[in-house]
């Protein structure tokens, strides 16, 4: 099999690795001020404490394999949607320290609580706008950026960005859903209810704005024989949507968080649809901008002999702190 | 504020910065992840409690210097394709691969075991506990392998091949790439720096403890122990620098003739310039107060070998001198100020009153943010000195930069140098604040939950007291 399909595969991976796992973190930040200051606030925040800082480091990995992998698209990819990457960034420094100044200064924890919000809303805001800029098309010549400064934000981007802060306030929710009890989970249910609809309407939204967006994406959903395969992903979407939303009114646990989580995994199979071949739409292919087969081989032994033992050991991180999250930590 | 500088000038500034800032805190937690390893495993080996409230004191602190080193890392991943787009397309293959290791091999790792480390004390077992501690130290190193490999590899790049589209591509050995000359002095010099920095800054600690208390067995201990280090570990570093410095000779010699200021060729022996100010317009080191022949016995064993100045190097070639003269002069005399501490120590302790030395203890205050300031003291030296050139000799820094306008760039220095002043600043704060509190028997440690950490600490009784905790905390025991 061609290793830059492989490589492509990877990268999705690890992007979807980190938009479900820092996205419930994001969401919860996202959701913080409808959340009760005192009890409420501490429990949300401890569900996530131990294992926030591993969930954001897929979104190095994503960005770092893209550099080692697609080093063109990464060159491409970062100077075109500057403000947003660090806006991003700035917004992540933010949501990062929050985690522990505000258990470090009881005096401005109202402060540090805002700064959570802030972070997460912002970086959330600035990861969906960059997909939307990527989808919408990046000028390139001669290996290089060659659009204006502010082609990342139009009125689709802005409708991506929004479409992400949903789809992790989904997460976020239907994650404490499983991880809290009571009249907190009670508060859990009705944020996620309120978030799974406008998620599924924004990302409907998007989906439809894709097709007029560009005549070649149209032209890969809407014509046979495509169509009877592309077809099965809005329609296990919807299936996906509608026993979600079910969930969230009944379930106690983990159910609405997977749904939630096969949800993204359906927008993302959606994404791959419209996007593939293209790295960087819409002239620059997976091939156009691969790393030589020798970088790709030494790193694909690297991801062979470290990608078990990483899911390993995260897999253990979250078995041990798992279960309800009550007052003073775990029991 | 930037608007009269262009923006090749403000991408470098914004890197300096940002990198700069970044290397704080691994600088620190490197060396910290590795005495929070010591002293648990010394707390499993011997059940003294002084080390298990040693652990939880500095677990606190480690937990926020390692959070500002997480958040500013992510942003440098990104810096490189934000700024340095040509760079990253060119240097991609053969860079890209190692710091995808890196990912790999180190962030991963540490941040899986941190929530483990930081909050799994009483759901996994105390060996299963230490496991995940140590695996957090090993991934700081780890992670410094790495970034210092790419990092060497720019500085003495080797093993690659040019691409027809002006590629760096991998040659025949990831061997030789990752292995590149100066990668093993860079790497064992700039842990060892990290070590030390983190020595001094606990010998502060200790020692600022010490004076209000010489009988705290808790600042006793950690004065005593970071003391060791700076005795045993400086003079390995000195030699260490000794050896990259001549590694340098031998592949950056510009670099080494801007560090001791020689404009001019030396035919029959070089002289050591202690101190001076270099002036690049007419091409001296004013007022310089020299030793004849020391540098050529420093860096060629030889009182009259002949040394090239930056006589022999085009103007265009040349890295900035005063930057990079004084800078290593900064570092070689904070690491013979650190050397003098540990010895002093020695004379302390061999007259049995290293817990009983005020000037000692002062001397050991005033050192402990030294190990910052020679780190980047250094940092600037290697890194300046192989300018003009980012891949050196192949790839200039003015042709690697991102094709992006001087407002976009001013704009994001502005915005990070706001955040970062006070965003670290706080943390900073924070973690003098931790330091500031007296370490005694029961110390708790990084804690989640409605009790808070902070209220607790410090005012709790240990043993009688433990919240959040299923099992009191095993009883006080004689130590030290």
């Amino acid at each position: 099999m061609d290793l830059t399909v492989i490589w492509a595969f990877i990268i999705a991976f690890a992007v979807f690795a980190y938009v479900v796992m820092d996205g419930f973190d994001l969401g919860i930040g996202i959701l913080f001020p409808t959340i009760r200051v005192g009890q409420g606030r501490d429990r949300a925040m401890n569900s996530i404490a131990p294992v926030w800082d591993g969930n954001e480091t897929w979104l190095v990995l994503g960005g770092g394999g893209l550099f080692a992998a697609f080093p063109l698209a990464y060159a491409v990819i970062l100077p075109a949607t500057y403000p947003l990457i660090i806006a991003m960034l700035l917004g992540l420094v933010f949501r990062g320290v929050a985690f522990e100044y505000r258990w470090r200064d009881p005096n401005h924890r109202a402060f540090w609580d805002a700064a959570f919000f802030g972070g997460s809303l912002v970086a959330a805001m600035a990861q969906g706008m960059t997909l939307g800029a990527l989808l919408q098309g990046i000028e390139v010549v001669d290996r290089s950026y060659a659009g204006s400064w502010f082609d990342w934000l139009t009125p689709y981007t802005l409708l991506c960005g929004l479409g992400v802060v949903a789809g992790y306030a989904l997460l976020g929710s239907t994650w404490l859903i499983w991880k809290l009890e009571g009249g907190a989970q009670k508060h859990a249910r009705y944020l996620a209810l309120r978030a799974a609809i406008a998620t599924i309407v924004l990302m409907g939204a998007v989906s439809l704005y894709n097709i007029f967006l560009n005549a070649e994406y149209a032209e890969r959903w809407l014509t046979a024989p495509e169509i009877y395969f592309a077809a099965l992903v809005p329609i296990l979407t919807a299936i996906i949507a509608l026993s979600m939303i079910h969930a969230i009114r009944k379930d106690r646990n983990s159910k609405p968080f997977w749904l939630s989580i096969a949800l993204f995994f359906f927008g993302m199979a959606g994404l791959g649809v419209t996007m593939w071949p293209y790295v960087v739409p819409p002239g620059v292919t997976i091939w156009d901008a691969a790393a030589p087969e020798k970088s790709q081989i030494f790193m694909l032994v690297g991801v062979a002999l470290t990608m078990p033992l990483i899911i390993g050991y995260t897999a253990w991180a979250y078995w041990v702190f798992r279960g309800k999250v009550a007052d003073e930590g775990y029991h | 504020m930037f608007d009269q500088l262009d923006a090749l000038l403000l991408a470098r500034i914004q890197f300096a910065f940002t990198v700069s800032f970044h290397f704080f805190f691994p600088a620190f937690s490197i060396g910290l992840a590795s005495y929070l390893a010591v002293l648990e495993g010394l707390w499993l080996k011997t059940g003294k409690q002084v080390y298990l409230d040693l652990f939880k004191y500095w677990l606190k602190i480690f937990a926020i210097a390692f959070a500002m080193g997480v958040v500013s890392g992510i942003v440098m991943s990104y810096q490189f394709g934000t700024n340095w787009s040509v760079f990253s397309d060119v240097a991609g293959p053969v860079i890209g691969p190692l710091m995808a290791y890196e990912v790999l091999t180190a962030f991963f790792l540490e941040a899986g075991f941190l929530g483990v480390m930081l909050f799994g004390m009483n759901k996994v077992g105390k060996k299963l506990h230490f496991t995940a501690t140590l695996m957090v130290a090993i991934g700081t190193f780890v992670s410094a392998f790495w970034i210092l490999s790419v990092n060497s590899w720019m500085q003495t790049p080797v093993g690659h091949v040019m691409g027809e589209n002006g590629q760096f591509l991998p040659g025949d050995s990831w061997w030789d790439i990752v292995f590149n000359p100066s990668f093993p002095y860079r790497l064992v010099h700039t842990v060892m720096a990290a070590y030390l920095t983190t020595a001094f800054v606990v010998g502060g600690v200790g020692a600022w403890h010490l004076l209000k208390d010489r009988a705290n067995p808790h600042a006793r201990k950690m004065f005593s122990m970071a003391m060791w280090m700076a005795a045993l570990v400086t003079p390995l570093q000195i030699f260490a620098g000794d050896m990259h410095g001549l590694n340098t000779l031998e592949h950056q010699p510009a670099k080494v003739m801007a560090m001791e200021g020689h404009f001019e060729s030396h035919p029959d022996g070089a002289p050591l310039i202690l101190f001076g100010i270099p002036d690049s317009e007419s091409k001296t080191v004013r007022y310089a107060i020299e030793i004849p022949k020391l540098s050529s016995l420093i860096l060629k064993h030889d009182l009259n070998a002949p040394m090239d100045g930056l006589d022999t190097i085009p103007d265009h070639e040349e890295p900035p001198v005063g930057m990079v003269f004084w800078s290593f002069r900064i570092m070689v005399g904070i690491g013979f100020a650190m050397l003098g501490i540990g010895l002093w120590s020695l004379y302390a302790r061999a007259r049995k009153r290293l817990y009983d030395a005020p000037w000692l203890h002062r001397a050991a205050i005033l050192m402990a943010p030294s190990g910052f300031v020679a780190v980047l003291a250094g940092w600037i030296t290697t890194e300046v000195g192989r300018q003009p050139y980012v891949i050196y000799g192949l790839l200039r820094t003015a042709d690697a930069a991102s094709p992006l306008d001087a407002p976009a760039v001013a704009a994001s220095l502005l915005a990070f140098i706001i955040v970062y002043f006070t965003v670290f600043g706080i943390g900073v704060w924070y973690i003098l604040r931790l330091m500031g509190k007296t370490p005694h028997t029961g110390e708790v440690g990084v804690k989640r939950g409605d009790t808070g950490p902070i209220r607790t600490a410090g005012i709790t009784p240990g043993p009688t007291q433990n919240p959040g905790h299923d099992e009191p905390l095993p009883a006080e025991k004689e130590d030290v």
